[in-house]
């Protein structure tokens, strides 16, 4: 018979229609921004419904550890005892190598002393505008030292002046790294053998064998 | 066959078979293809028509997936254009045909008489490589416009901004000096004109190829049909067109309401995503496959990850991936199929008439499949996943959210158990649902049934594929037929329906979200027998090397037919790198489908066939 299926239809929208406000009534009082109410709104466990609508800005959805969005350097902290504020790039230039769109610019810093090459850029510049957020450089750098960043809004007005990120733009301290990616920091500590930049670590390594061997030795 | 004792040593192997029938049938034109890392005949351009009829006619080559040139500049300087031909239904090997000819006067015969499908192929090389196909019935650009100068596939040929020919360019290490892109002249040497170029004499081709054949205010009462005044008109459907999917055209002929003739116009999306891939490195091309179909940036990974492995294991130290790489890939190739076709089905309806509401209803699982990817690979869209040898990442422990600031919701569920939901729970019932309302409502079966007709053997000759061509009646799925990664030991159906109208495109996506959801429902103990195994094979290496060689990696993408087909030099950056995408050659059989259908019928037609324009045109 023709019309049912159409009314059908119509149900289903109806059922949706009315189900928003039952959802409105379960949280009534308890807060419908809540983490519990947004799980069971976003179609968590043995939940029939998933309204995914979410009210943004009045709420977010937090994102997960590996989301990534253009990349940031890490620095020391700077609150740190040693080398406070120091950059861990060592500017050895694989992400600029390994970048697919190419909107990483390095320039390698120099001794002025002696004149040769020293493992600290003198400038850093990503174009945002030409970032693809990939992720490849994070991915590929033997220091930790660049890293995907969580914070997406960086609308801006006029994106001549503001899109080619330099090097204080881009740098962030270390803890906002562990504070964003708990468990991946943990993980690339653990694979460095402790919380400092590897090279730290290594002539730490070194530095202690030494005064074992000093102390072997007397 | 039987006095030829070579031929019998190799019957195991059908492709070695076909060859050696071809080079027996054919002993001057037919030459086997002796480069290292490189299979299938060279043959004779003269002979070529010959040969492919033979191919098809005798051997059971039926299908053509691939056509495409390679410019071998430097290394022969020659245009070498390349034919992957399969056997449709029965599945296996490639038989790989090659014609060469020389770069200064490209011609080649066209081979449409043989594989219609090579329509929109061949207008491609002779686009971008500048191959003239002699006896191809509308030999004219399709991606670019009619008046651009140059053919952006030959490698003496430098885009706008061009830099260097292959990355990573020198300018960004160690002495990075940065600029923006717009700031250097636009106007300089890299825009080129066609020689004697005057901008006085200046005047645009426009149009008027489109609307050939069209003799617009001739005969037209004639024409009509009888007692009903009818007037023949052209009408362009897009590129603005809520109902193309994106900025993709229709020139269509009508005679009143009633189609007479359809070509598509392409190219508005076209960013040389080849060329592009030829300047990248291997691996730097892996984030620019996500935004060819950008529904299905996972299996688009796959696909690639495929070709290229192809390519390594040609070499000495290849290590295959590891079992759990293969099982998180199939996981998320999958989970795409079905984003893809809730997707195509919800803008299918739209097509229909249904606006926005149930093309909503139908992605709403699609938020908690985008959510895992995003968990798992960093990125709800371009996922950018696969490596070659594995993934990018182990499945994370959980599916969590980390709260940077007060109005941060939080979700926090362990990832076997957030998938256990979707995949057991969640699909399931929404494909019912869908099936349940959509299947039998009376606007869809007046629809859709018996519109966009493509018969089997037609569906074949146009070399559709995916959905349309299973929706035909051809039992074809690439899983299937040539099987990759670990579908062999995956229990499920290839879905196949018979009648080849929208309906029953329509179901077949439906048939086949099911058998993903099968194919899921496996996948699940094999993710927790695998938890803890490596997920990548070898160390992870930016720059791999990759021996010289040719290799077709194909997926059965939502879409149908995905191919990579890429040539290594042996150097940092592919040679070739084509992309043989399924929604580009699904439109060859557009127009023969619409034919004698109406303006409102042609929307849905399109709507079923579930292009993605970023495919479309690269």
């Amino acid at each position: 018979m023709y019309g049912l299926g159409i009314l059908k239809g119509m149900g289903v929208t109806l059922k949706h229609f009315l189900d928003t406000y039952i959802e409105d009534l379960r949280f009534l009082g308890k807060g419908k921004r809540t983490d519990v109410a947004f799980n069971l709104r976003q179609g968590g466990r043995n939940q029939r419904l998933g309204l995914f609508t979410v009210e943004y800005p009045e709420e977010k959805i937090a994102v997960p550890e590996r989301f990534r969005f253009i990349p940031f350097l890490v620095i020391n902290n700077l609150d740190a005892e040693e080398d406070a504020g120091k950059i861990w790039c060592t500017s050895c230039g694989i992400c600029a190598k390994v970048c697919p769109p190419q909107c990483i610019w390095i320039v390698r810093g120099t001794d002025p002393e002696t004149g040769r090459p020293k493992p600290e850029p003198e400038e850093f510049y990503i174009d945002i505008d030409i970032c693809m957020n990939c992720g490849l450089c994070a991915e590929f750098c033997p220091f930790d030292a660049i890293k995907m960043d969580h914070d997406y809004e960086l609308a801006s007005y006029d994106r001549t002046t503001h899109h080619i990120f330099d090097k204080a733009r881009l740098s962030k301290e270390f803890r906002y790294w562990r504070s964003i990616a708990p468990t991946i920091s943990a993980e690339e500590a653990e694979a460095r053998g402790g919380w400092e930049h590897k090279d730290v670590l290594k002539e730490k390594a070194k530095a202690s064998r030494a005064a074992d061997k000093a102390a072997g030795a007397s | 066959m039987a006095e030829n004792p070579a031929a019998e040593v190799t019957t195991a192997n059908p492709v070695a078979e076909a060859i050696a029938a071809l080079k027996a049938q054919f002993p001057d034109a037919v030459v086997e293809d002796n480069r290292k890392g490189y299979a299938g005949i060279v043959v004779d351009p003269e002979k070529l028509v010959e040969v492919a009829t033979a191919a098809r006619d005798t051997l059971g080559y039926n299908y053509l997936s691939s056509a495409t040139a390679v410019d071998y500049l430097g290394k022969g300087d020659y245009f070498e254009m390349v034919y992957h031909t399969y056997r449709v239904p029965a599945g296996g090997p490639p038989l790989v045909i090659k014609a060469r000819t020389p770069r200064d006067r490209a011609t080649l015969p066209s081979v449409i008489s043989v594989w219609p499908g090579a329509d929109f192929q061949e207008r491609e090389a002779y686009d971008l490589m500048g191959i003239r196909f002699e006896g191809h019935p509308n030999l004219k650009r399709i991606l670019l416009w009619e008046g651009f100068d140059g053919h952006p596939l030959r490698k003496d040929w430098k885009e706008a901004y061009y830099e260097q020919d292959q990355k990573p360019f020198d300018s960004r290490w160690p002495q990075g000096r940065v600029y923006r892109a717009e700031e250097r002249n636009p106007y300089g040497k890299n825009v080129r004109y066609p020689e004697g170029f005057t901008l006085d004499d200046f005047t645009p081709v426009g149009e008027a190829p489109n609307y050939d054949g069209v003799d617009l205010g001739i005969n037209v009462q004639e024409m009509a049909t009888p007692g009903l005044k009818t007037d023949r008109l052209v009408v362009n459907l897009g590129p603005h067109h809520p109902s193309t999917h994106g900025v993709f055209r229709m020139v269509v002929t009508l005679n009143g309401e009633t189609v007479e003739d359809l070509q598509p116009v392409m190219g508005y999306l076209h960013r040389n995503h080849e060329k592009i891939g030829e300047r990248n490195t291997f691996l730097q091309n892996m984030p620019f496959t996500d935004r060819l179909d950008y529904i299905t940036s996972m299996s688009n990974n796959l696909g690639y990850a495929l070709a290229v492995e192809h390519l390594l294991s040609l070499g000495p130290r290849y290590q295959p991936p590891t079992y759990r790489a293969e099982v998180i890939r199939v996981l998320m190739v999958e989970l795409t199929r079905v984003v893809s076709h809730m997707w195509a089905i919800g803008f299918l309806l739209n097509d229909l008439g249904a606006f926005y509401t149930p093309a909503l209803y139908a992605i709403a699982e699609r938020e908690l499949i985008l959510d895992f990817f995003e968990a798992v690979a960093g990125s709800r869209m371009m996922c950018n996943y696969m490596r070659f040898g594995g993934v990018f990442k182990d499945l994370p422990e959980r599916i969590q959210g980390i709260p940077l600031l007060a109005n941060d919701r939080v979700r926090n569920e362990a990832t076997l158990d957030y998938l256990a939901n979707i995949i057991n729970e969640r699909l399931p019932r929404a494909i019912d649902e869908l099936d349940d309302y959509l299947t039998h409502n009376e606007i869809i079966v007046t629809r859709c049934q018996g519109v966009g007709i493509l018969p089997p053997e037609m569906a074949i000759a146009y070399s559709a594929a995916g959905p349309v061509l299973r929706a035909s009646g051809v039992p074809y799925d690439v899983r299937r037929a040539e099987p990759y990664s670990i579908y062999p030991e995956l229990d499920f159906d290839v879905a196949v329906r018979y009648n080849g109208d929208i309906y029953d495109r329509y179901l077949l996506r439906i048939d086949e979200m099911r058998q993903s959801v099968r194919i899921l429902k496996q996948l699940l103990p094999r993710l927790r027998e695998t938890e803890g195994q490596p997920i990548i094979s070898g160390s992870k290496a930016y720059s791999p090397r990759v021996p010289e060689g040719e290799a077709y990696g194909r997926v059965e993408n939502p879409k149908g037919e995905l191919g990579y087909y890429v040539v290594s030099d042996g150097g940092q950056n592919p040679w070739r790198y084509h992309v043989r995408s399924p929604s580009y050659i699904n439109l060859t059989a557009l127009g023969p489908m619409a034919k004698g259908h109406k303006v409102a019928d042609i929307v849905a037609i399109l709507g079923s066939i579930d292009i993605i324009l970023g495919e479309v045109d690269r």
